[in-house]
């Protein structure tokens, strides 16, 4: 086990770099693109059904498939990682969507009328008063969607690309469970880490959650 | 001034929110729209800062039809305090109240020291600029609702229950505080409530409301309690508007006996060295060393609605009237200040 440490570092922490890069990508990506739909569901009554069950049923996609598929759709080679990236963000769009609509929901309806009536017009109120609100629901939305796009990476390996899924692979073919082992506890790791950035970045964010919370107690 | 020039408010479903109303708000004063719900109370006042736009009419502040230029600049210039203070929950209280001034671009260290002061001038420690609206009691929260909305010092202000979320103790304070900082600011206000007693207590003005939108009467309060409009308006401020509507008569006419009167015989007032008034003594009540609380007195500036109170609770039925530094200088039998009342309703009504 150690001897494979040594023997392999330069190729673990290849597979480590690209696993972060092919997890936190489509992460950014999803926030991105969600934003914008999940405004757009809570503020058009009639779209709201239409596009919450659209992204429900995106989700529903097994991840093979869609990483099958996603090459032919968007004629780009299967071992391109761009294809991982791709089907990633679907499903982190898939996912967040219905985060920013619960989230931007959560705002007391007395509030933002309240914004409006001191002044507020649109955009500045859904940045500086709706938005900060939805903040904890979309951040426990977005703790989700990174945790699961870290363990979703390595199903990329079935195809050849995939961090550290490679590393599973790999062991498989050899039938030697060092690899495996290291790639197992390095996914882990990486979710954990990851989550605790987005929990730091709650608290620091969100500092009148916890006065509630100093309130209950 | 605002003025309602013809107004109504038609929803597209056929329903009559506010049909055709024609009113006018006095500057400097507080104007109470008051009535059952559906009244078309809260639409009305919506369309004085456009929150809702009127389907016939005009809105007018100071003669400018605020439906000319932007909603947003003239909403900053009108000061709004909802039910339940409405406070963003993510903003400490003195962001809170520095809301609007952020939104005109005051800078922020002036609109911070401003925030500080309104705080101390609607009763808040500055100890809790910092805090967040969760850790506020509900009284506490209407207090930044009211200072928030008073940040920009806007010359007109409306407020929608603003005082209906809170407990009724708490709610009286409240309601006073405010009395008392509207005199000092002279703002005009327009103000919707469904108590009647608070319409009556806080306005300079009531507009009663009835059903399917349409103004039953504008009156001062004196007048709605002792002249109602109609059946209506006479069944929605009560039965005991008479008791209530001498509230607005001074004592300071009342007729009283000298104090020397309740002093003698087997019940009688008993009063300190400084003349100040202790209880009353005699079989049945108090010593002459432990003597029964009168229940309280009344100075000139109170109201006829206090003196009647102390007459009904009054342990012997008689009212004790004191001068500024609290010494007794005169007392009303019961059935003198009956006789007084008739005699003052009679010259109201003029009946012989």
């Amino acid at each position: 086990m150690i001897q494979y440490l040594q023997n392999n570092g330069p190729v673990i922490q290849a597979a480590l770099s690209q696993h972060v890069y092919l997890a936190l990508v489509p992460v950014l990506l999803g926030i991105v693109v969600s934003l914008p739909i999940g405004y757009l569901a809570v503020r058009f009554n009639f779209l709201y059904h239409p596009l919450l069950n659209l992204s429900g049923i995106l989700y529903a996609v097994p991840s093979l498939a869609l990483i099958v598929l996603v090459p032919s759709v968007l004629g780009i080679r299967i071992l391109d990682p761009l294809n991982i990236i791709v089907a990633l963000t679907v499903y982190t769009v898939a996912l967040l969507v219905r985060v920013v609509a619960d989230g931007l929901k959560s705002v007391d309806p007395l509030v933002a009328e309240a914004a409006s009536a001191m002044g507020y017009r649109r955009l500045r109120r859904l940045v500086s008063v709706e938005l900060p609100i939805a903040l904890p629901v979309m951040l426990a939305g977005l703790r989700v969607a990174t945790v699961a796009n870290v363990s979703l990476v390595s199903v990329g390996a079935l195809i050849g690309v995939g961090g550290l899924g490679t590393l599973f692979t790999r062991g498989q073919q050899l039938n030697y469970a060092p690899p495996i082992i290291v790639g197992i506890v390095l996914s882990v790791v990486l979710a954990a880490i990851l989550d605790g950035i987005i929990v730091l970045i709650q608290r620091r964010t969100t500092p009148w959650v916890r006065a509630a919370g100093r309130i209950a107690s | 001034m605002i003025t309602f020039d013809g107004v109504s408010k038609v929803y597209p479903d056929g329903t009559v929110a506010v049909d055709g109303l024609d009113l006018e708000l006095p500057t400097g004063e507080l104007t109470v729209f008051v009535g059952p719900s559906g009244c078309g109370k809260t639409t009305s006042l919506r369309m004085i800062n456009r929150m809702v736009e009127p389907t016939k009419g005009r809105v007018l502040i100071d003669g400018k039809d605020v439906a000319t230029g932007d909603a947003a600049s003239l909403r900053r210039g009108i000061g709004y305090v909802i039910q339940a203070a409405g406070l963003f929950p993510h903003r400490t209280i003195v962001e809170n109240i520095m809301t609007v001034p952020g939104l005109v671009g005051t800078s922020k260290k002036k609109a911070r020291s401003t925030a500080v002061e309104l705080m101390e001038r609607v009763g808040l420690s500055e100890s809790m600029a910092d805090r967040y609206p969760v850790q506020l009691s509900g009284g506490q929260q209407q207090r930044v609702g009211v200072a928030r909305a008073l940040a920009a010092d806007p010359p007109v202000m409306i407020m929608d229950e603003p005082f209906s979320a809170v407990d009724p103790i708490v709610r009286e304070g409240l309601q006073a505080e405010f009395l008392r900082l509207q005199r000092d600011l002279g703002k005009t206000i327009a103000m919707v409530t469904h108590d009647i007693d608070e319409a009556i207590k806080m306005g300079d003005r009531v507009a009663v409301f009835r059903e399917g939108g349409h103004l039953a009467q504008f009156a001062t309060p004196r007048e709605l309690l002792s002249n109602p409009a109609d059946d209506f308006v006479a069944g929605f401020v009560g039965r005991d508007r008479g008791f209530r509507s001498l509230s607005f008569d001074s004592a300071a006419g009342l007729e009283v006996e000298p104090v020397a009167v309740a002093q003698a015989g087997p019940e009688h007032l008993v009063l300190d060295d400084a003349g100040r008034p202790l209880g009353w003594s005699g079989p049945g009540l108090g010593s002459d060393a432990a003597p029964t609380h009168p229940g309280g007195w009344y100075t000139t500036s109170d109201s006829l609605r206090l003196v009647t109170d102390l007459a009904i609770t009054s342990p012997v039925g008689i009212v004790i009237r004191v001068d500024a530094d609290g010494v007794a200088d005169g007392v009303i039998r019961h059935t003198s200040l009956m006789k007084q009342l008739e005699a003052r309703r009679r010259r109201e009504v003029d009946v012989a």
